[in-house]
């Protein structure tokens, strides 16, 4: 029992260092927006959108994955 | 059948990696600098008591916490673009960068971001030593973060430790030691970290100088830049060391990025090193591609010193490599095109050989692969069969050279601000030269275009390849629409633009607050 007791003291103690901290950070409010933003274009936009895994959104398996990048190494050729 | 990859993807998904790459790169040296840069003036503040150190410290690292928040997660976009427009190169590397990248990642999260939290939120409420020994790891943390990054970039520029499996495509890692102490990787991740610290010296420096300038902040201008020099001196000698290094082994393992980036087209003995120099545009009409001085100021010997420690060494030029040099025992291109061709032809008869079923020839093809003479003699050149004419395989000579030499030249201005600032602090004369503390404050763009110009000599220099020799970039990139890259380029040089644009009004407001704001959380 005092075991999680004491447990329990320390997580809220940890949870209370960053809370004050953040809720002290005068400037990085702004910063803290910015960083959500970015982070929201990143992986909800451009992720998902724009930069899906090639060979994983085309092949299930290895097999499949190491046959396709093999036949392209041996089927490529420069322009002239 | 051979098919052919369309250029224009290949330049577009180059750009666009180039792109965030180097929008990467502004926010990453600052940090790894300037957390080391903290972390002396927080201990000075632990072993003075003086609080002044304290307050110089804690608006140190609010500059720094602005600079790390908004860099975060930008370098997660260079693996996106891995899977997305450079799946070929992602499969072919294997678990080479696996276990880098992972590694990697365990410790930025565990040490940074623990630590960090730390670092700004921990004044007053942990011990004062616990809370320098947080900034310390803060600094190791990002430093070592790097590591693995670096060791990656290194593999690809000098391929060691890992052999090519022909039945899953993928290089699989055979000595993950010759991997991390390879001596490309050793002298990338010192280079690289070095500049970083000189970087941050610099912008220590040159914003202090604007604290002279406006007369205000004596004490933290003072103080900050006398850090600042002699961390900047250290480290900058320690720059130009390692830099060194890396000369010598980009002449071992890449000559042709070296001759490019002293624009040596014939090989000589005693070759001298071009200084200063600047190019003609090429005249000759049957030579279009080949770049002649206009001017040019040498130092006799000294670049057959810097590749080989040996003034009469004789160091290859971009002739030589391309045509072959038997006295010099230098293979032609067109031989290593034709003996990556057979490495090629070997895979692709080895995977004939499977289909039909075939078990005599494919164990014989395959036992080819474990085969040491083929491996040296055809395999290490397998890259070069994508190619049918030499030219294609030579970089872009003027970027590399001028690349290489406004890096160069920079670095000396740095190593002399550093000296000049710490000899006028010392004659306590600094704040009445107001044109050095103009040129300080002016070197802050400047350190920034001679990180960009050491990465660009890095990555043009080594043109076409992805890997080394291995894989060029017409084999590595994805076969996916070239316009979809271009969208993704603009987005990003919108989304990256903007992120600077806010770092550098943030941190401006930040500056011009000075450290009596709320420095530090």
């Amino acid at each position: 029992m005092s075991e999680t007791v004491k447990h329990d003291a320390i997580l809220k103690k940890i949870f209370l260092f960053y809370y004050d901290g953040f809720k002290s950070m005068t400037w990085g409010r702004k910063v803290w927006i910015i960083i959500i933003i970015k982070l929201f274009i990143m992986f909800a936009v451009l992720r998902i959108f724009f930069f899906q895994d090639f060979l994983g959104s085309r092949f299930d398996t290895d097999r499949e994955k190491s046959n396709y990048v093999t036949d392209e190494l041996i089927k490529r050729n420069s322009h002239d | 059948m051979i098919e052919q990859i369309d250029y224009t993807l290949v330049d577009w998904s180059r750009a666009q990696f180039a792109l965030t790459a180097m929008y990467h790169w502004l926010f990453v040296p600052l940090t790894l600098g300037l957390s080391f840069i903290m972390a002396i003036m927080e201990s000075i503040y632990i072993k003075t008591g003086d609080p002044h150190w304290k307050k110089i410290t804690k608006f140190w690292m609010t500059l720094f916490g602005i600079n790390f928040a908004i860099g975060i997660a930008t370098g997660l976009i260079l693996e996106f673009e891995f899977g997305t427009n450079w799946s070929n190169y992602s499969w072919f590397v294997g678990d080479i960068f696996g276990a880098p990248l992972a590694v990697e990642g365990i410790m930025a999260f565990f040490l940074e971001s623990t630590f960090v939290a730390v670092m700004f939120f921990g004044w007053n409420k942990v011990g004062k030593k616990f809370h320098l020994a947080s900034t310390w790891l803060v600094a190791v943390g990002a430093n070592l973060s790097a590591l693995w990054i670096l060791v990656a970039n290194a593999w690809m520029q000098n391929p060691v430790g890992m052999r090519f499996n022909p039945d899953t495509a993928r290089n699989e890692m055979m000595d993950f030691w010759s991997v991390l102490f390879s001596p490309t990787a050793i002298n990338k991740f010192l280079h690289t970290v070095a500049s970083g610290y000189v970087l941050a010296a610099v912008f220590v420096i040159g914003i202090s100088a604007w604290f002279m300038l406006k007369k205000r902040e004596m004490i933290l201008a003072k103080r900050s830049m006398l850090v600042a020099s002699v961390f900047g001196l250290i480290m900058g000698a320690f720059l130009f060391m390692t830099g060194d290094e890396s000369a010598r082994e980009i002449a071992r393992v890449q000559p042709m990025k070296f001759a490019a980036m002293e624009g040596l087209y014939d090989g000589q003995r005693n070759a001298p090193l071009v200084a200063i120099g600047l190019f003609a545009r090429p005249t000759e009409p049957e030579n279009p591609d080949q770049n002649k001085f206009l001017v040019k100021i040498e130092i006799p010997n000294m670049l057959s010193y810097m590749a080989f420690l040996d003034p009469h060494a004789f160091v290859p030029g971009i002739q030589d490599l391309v045509n072959g040099n038997e006295k010099e025992n230098i293979l032609s291109y067109d031989e290593k095109i034709d003996r990556g061709k057979i490495a090629i032809q070997t895979l692709r008869d080895y995977k004939q050989a499977l289909k039909d079923n075939n078990q005599i020839k494919s164990d014989a093809l395959r036992a080819q692969f474990d085969d040491q003479a083929f491996l040296d003699h055809y395999f290490r050149y397998f890259g070069y069969g994508y190619y049918n004419e030499p030219s294609d395989l030579i970089p872009n000579v003027p970027v590399s050279f001028y690349s290489f030499h406004i890096m160069v030249i920079l670095g000396v201005h740095f190593m002399i601000l550093f000296l000049v600032i710490l000899i006028l602090l010392f004659k306590n004369t600094l704040h009445l030269k107001r044109w050095i503390l103009y040129v300080a404050l002016f070197t802050i763009p400047l350190v920034y275009l001679a990180s960009m110009a050491g990465w660009m000599l890095a990555e043009f220099g080594r043109q076409p390849w992805v890997i080394q020799d291995l894989l060029p970039t017409i084999a590595a990139v994805s076969r996916i629409d070239s316009s979809a890259v271009q969208i993704t380029f603009w987005l990003f040089a919108v989304l990256f633009t903007a992120l600077l644009i806010a770092e550098v009004k943030i941190m401006a407001t930040q500056i011009k607050k000075g450290p009596k704001t709320e420095g530090g959380n």
